[in-house]
C-alpha cells in the first residue's frame, strides 16, 4: 500500500509528459523525403567514392601520376597509368580505374594526394545488379563532368 | 412516420455508409497521424495526400484469396471476422447522433451496447480458437481476460452516469445534459458532480481504449510477441473485416463517451446544438485514441490486469459511492 498513491501520481504525470512530447512532434515539420522524387543534398563531408579533380580552365585532371594514392591504398583498389607529356615536363594521366567493390572509403588516397587531384564525390545512387558497375573508370567520369559543365 | 419502411431503409443505408466511411478513412487518419507524430509524411502516392489509399487497400484485400489453412475449424474460422464487424455496426442503431438523428431510442440502450461489445470479444475468442495456432490461442485467452477485467470498471462508471440521469436510454442521457458544458456529466455543476465525474470520465476512457484492444492495451494483437495474435491465420477480407471491426469499435466507443460524458450533440456554450457538435466531439476522441496509440508502448499483461483490478475498479467503486451520496444529500 505504501507506493500506491505515489505510483498513481508519478504514473499519470509521466503519461501526460509522453502525450505532450508526441503532441509537440505532431506539429513539427516532417524530416523524411520522398526519395525518388525529391533529391537530397549531401552534406559537405559526405564520403562517396573518390573522383578526379579537373583543372579549372582546361578540365584536364590535376593528377601528375605520382602514384601516391595507389601506394597509400590499403585495399589495392586504385590502378592508374600515365605516359610522358610530349612537349612538356612530367606525365599525363591515361587511365585511372577504381575498384569500388574493395574500397572501404578510408580516405588514405585523398589524404596522400599532394596535387589537389582527388576528392570524395557526393554520389549516393550506387545500387546495381552488376558487380562490374563498381569497377569505375574515373577518367571517363571526369570527361562526363566536363561535358556537363560546357 | 415511426412505422414507415423508408425510415428503416434510410437509417440502414445511413448507418452502413457512416460505418463504411469511418472504417475506411480512420485507417488513413491513423496512418497519417502516426506519420506526423513520427515526423514522416505517411501515405501520399494514391491520390491527393493518399486519399485513395483506403480504396486501394480495400481492392487489394478483396482481390486476394480467402485462404483457409489446414487444421482450422472451417465454419468458426469463417464466421469470426463477420462476428467482429456486425455488433459494431449494430451498436450504431441506438446511438443518438443529434436531437432528431438516431435510428432507435430504446430503453436499456446502454445495456444493449455493452451486450454487443461482449459479442465483439467472442469474435476474437472464436477467431483465435478456430485458427488452431498457438499464437492465436494465447492472444484470444489474453484478450478475454483483459476485456473481462476492463468491463467491470467501465460498467461501474456507466452506473454512476445512469444514476445521475435516471435513465438507461442514451437519448435521455444526452437530453439530460443539454444547455452548455456545465450541464455535461463530466463538469456537471448540479449536486457537485464535477468533483468526481472527471475521474469517472478518465476511467471510462481508459477502459474504452482497453475494450477496443488498442495500444497500449493491444495484448490481442501484440505483433512483436504473437505475430498478429488472433489475426495470424487471416488474410484477405477476413483480416479486412477484423480491421474494420476494430475501427468501428473505436467509433462506437467515442460515440458512447461523447454521449455519456460530453453532452452528446450539445454545444459547450449553449448555441447551435446539432449533429456537427457530436461529430466534432467523437473525432476529437478518436484522434486522442490515435495519439495515445502512437505515444505509449504496449504494457505487459499482468500490469494491465493490475491497473484494472488495483486502481480502476476501486476508484470507480469509490466514485459510485460518492455520486450516490451527492445525489442523496442534495
Amino acid at each position: 500500500m505504501s507506493g500506491y498513491w505515489s505510483d498513481i501520481f508519478t504514473g499519470s504525470k509521466s503519461l501526460i509528459t509522453g502525450l505532450a512530447i508526441t503532441a509537440r512532434e505532431f506539429f513539427k515539420p516532417v524530416v523524411t523525403e520522398r526519395y525518388p522524387w525529391e533529391v537530397p543534398t549531401m552534406t559537405p563531408l559526405f564520403r562517396g567514392h573518390i573522383e578526379l579533380i579537373g583543372n579549372e580552365e582546361t578540365g584536364e585532371p590535376n593528377c601528375v601520376v605520382c602514384g601516391m594514392c595507389q601506394r597509400a591504398c590499403p585495399s589495392v583498389c586504385i590502378s592508374l597509368d600515365g605516359k610522358k607529356n610530349e612537349g612538356g615536363k612530367g606525365k599525363v594521366l591515361t587511365s585511372y580505374v577504381l575498384d569500388f567493390t574493395k574500397c572501404s572509403l578510408c580516405g588514405s588516397c585523398v589524404e596522400s594526394c599532394n596535387f589537389n587531384a582527388l576528392r570524395f564525390s557526393r554520389e549516393y545512387n550506387l545500387a546495381s545488379f552488376d558487380k562490374n558497375d563498381f569497377i569505375m573508370d574515373l577518367m571517363k567520369r571526369l570527361e562526363d563532368q566536363n561535358r556537363c559543365k560546357h | 412516420m415511426e412505422t414507415s419502411i423508408w425510415r428503416a431503409l434510410f437509417y440502414l443505408v445511413g448507418i452502413m455508409a457512416f460505418a463504411g466511411l469511418n472504417a475506411a478513412y480512420l485507417g488513413w487518419c491513423e496512418r497519417k497521424g502516426a506519420a506526423r507524430i513520427q515526423r514522416r509524411i505517411g501515405p501520399c502516392e494514391a491520390g491527393y495526400a493518399g486519399l485513395w489509399q483506403p480504396l486501394a487497400d480495400g481492392l487489394k484485400l478483396l482481390s486476394k484469396q480467402l485462404l483457409v489453412p489446414q487444421g482450422v475449424d472451417g465454419i468458426i474460422f469463417r464466421v469470426a471476422p463477420v462476428l467482429a464487424m456486425i455488433p459494431a455496426i449494430t451498436s450504431m442503431v441506438v446511438i443518438p447522433f443529434s436531437d432528431n438523428i438516431g435510428a432507435r431510442a430504446m430503453e436499456l440502450s446502454v445495456l444493449l451496447l455493452f451486450a454487443l461489445a461482449s459479442i465483439g470479444m467472442i469474435a476474437i475468442l472464436l477467431g483465435g480458437w478456430a485458427s488452431g495456432n498457438k499464437y492465436a490461442i494465447i492472444s484470444a485467452a489474453r484478450s478475454v481476460s483483459q476485456n473481462l477485467a476492463y468491463e467491470i470498471p467501465m460498467l461501474i462508471t456507466v452506473i454512476t452516469v445512469v444514476m445521475i440521469s435516471g435513465s438507461m436510454n442514451l437519448r435521455e442521457i444526452a437530453l439530460d445534459q443539454q444547455g452548455g458544458f456545465w450541464h455535461w456529466n463530466i463538469f456537471r455543476l448540479e449536486n457537485g458532480h464535477f468533483l468526481t465525474m472527471w475521474i469517472s470520465f478518465i476511467i471510462f476512457f481508459i477502459c474504452s481504449v482497453a475494450e477496443t484492444n488498442r495500444a497500449p492495451f493491444d495484448m490481442a494483437e501484440a505483433e512483436s510477441e504473437l505475430v498478429a495474435g488472433f489475426m495470424t491465420e487471416y488474410g484477405s477480407m477476413g483480416f479486412g473485416l477484423f480491421m474494420m471491426g476494430e475501427y468501428l469499435n473505436i467509433v462506437v466507443g467515442a460515440c458512447l463517451t461523447a454521449t455519456l460524458f460530453l453532452g452528446g450533440w450539445d454545444c459547450p456554450f449553449g448555441l447551435t446544438p446539432g449533429v456537427w457538435w457530436f461529430l466534432i466531439k467523437i473525432y476529437i476522441l478518436i484522434f486522442t485514441f490515435i495519439w495515445i496509440r502512437w505515444t505509449y508502448p504496449r504494457t505487459q499483461i499482468y500490469r494491465l490486469l493490475n491497473l484494472s483490478w488495483k486502481i480502476l475498479i476501486p476508484f470507480s467503486l469509490v466514485n459510485l459511492l460518492i455520486t450516490a451520496a451527492l445525489i442523496k444529500v442534495f
